[in-house]
């Protein structure tokens, strides 16, 4: 099954760092992108998403904001926290917005491990 | 004199400059979290090529009365300065916070210079080996020194630099809202190493997209 996958992210280089990824580990899936959580979510309005990879700290609003927004739009979809900012407190609302955190730079195993339990999820919702 | 064409940085460099700084600052502030006990937060980067006489007033301008700064020089295929800086109001706040617990002021003062200068160097470190590791680089980082004063105090140290010299200056501000601590964490590179930087930039773009079909907006 193949699945579309929202990267928002305001650094172009860190978008084409996840998306090489990604690409590595799923070729046949698609990808959206936005360079901040407006655009994300214009974006996600209109060619929807499966699932979500998030910035943290982006100008405006952050990524654990955007999780909520999206959690909100759509509680079914999984959802990652991609940043180098391993603070407790936003590790802890990650996981109570029900994301997953993967620290920054973004290694293949934990975007892997993530990928595995998303497509589980979202399998088990079909 | 100003350098007829000073480094230009292209909109991918930059932007590997800055998510690099992003990476390195995020740690360091994980690493000050633990210290000080409450979440710190981080503002976006920013990223300027400016005269080293422009950064001098940025320094300075900031913030509003003294500045108390921990200063580290950083050597090895680049080098510059990193610089931890808070207004002087807040540094007794923050020693308050890292030392922990009641301490009488009197202590608190005692352990003053003590405790900056090991609270920068654990944040500027986390910050400095985070971009080094990230780069696949080693630098030299010299040990922690606390000045009291302003932008002028800040830059003169080390190294006789025209004041027309070139710097790339990288900011970031944070703060703890609970304890009332605000400040910045600056990273300064002479034009002469930003010249290797971007050689090291290049390549770390290179290994980090390798060969991807092209980014564009690929939704059926």
């Amino acid at each position: 099954m193949s699945y579309k996958v929202l990267i928002v992210d305001d650094s172009k280089l860190a978008r084409m760092a996840i998306a090489k990824i990604l690409t590595a580990l799923r070729p046949d899936w698609t990808r959206i992108e936005a360079a901040n959580p407006d655009e994300a979510v214009a974006r996600f309005g209109v060619d929807g998403a499966d699932i979500a990879l998030l910035d943290f700290n982006m100008p405006g609003r952050d990524g654990l904001a955007l999780a909520s927004e999206l959690h909100d739009l759509k509680p079914e979809m999984p959802l990652a926290l991609i940043s180098a900012n391993t603070q407790r407190e936003i590790v802890t609302r990650a996981e109570q917005i029900g994301a997953a955190f993967l620290p920054k730079p973004l290694n293949q195993e934990c975007l892997a491990e993530f990928l595995s339990s998303a497509e589980q999820r979202l399998r088990a919702a079909a | 004199m100003l350098p007829s064409a000073p480094i230009e940085l292209d909109e991918l460099e930059r932007d590997a400059l800055t998510e690099l700084a992003n990476i390195g600052v995020s740690r360091a502030a994980s690493n000050l979290r633990d210290m000080v006990g409450h979440q710190v937060l981080l503002s976006v980067p920013a990223v300027e090529v400016i005269t080293r006489e422009h950064a001098t007033t940025l320094l300075g301008e900031r913030a509003r009365g003294g500045l108390v700064a921990v200063h580290q020089a950083f050597a090895g295929d680049f080098s510059g300065r990193a610089l931890l800086i808070f207004p002087e109001s807040n540094s007794l706040e923050l020693v308050r916070a890292v030392a922990g617990g009641n301490l009488p002021l009197e202590d608190i003062v005692d352990l003053e210079q003590e405790a900056l200068a090991e609270t920068g160097n654990i944040v500027l470190n986390g910050c400095l080996a985070t971009i080094a590791n990230v780069l696949q680089r080693t630098l030299k980082v010299s040990l922690p020194e606390v000045i009291r004063g302003g932008g002028p105090d800040f830059l003169a140290m080390a190294g006789a630099s025209e004041e027309e010299d070139v710097v790339l200056f990288l900011y970031i501000d944070f703060c703890v809202n609970e304890r009332d601590i605000r400040g910045y964490i600056a990273l300064l590179m002479d034009l002469s190493s930003l010249e290797s930087m971007r050689k090291i930039l290049q390549d770390f773009i290179q290994r980090t997209i390798g060969q991807i079909p092209p980014v564009a907006h690929v939704a059926p």
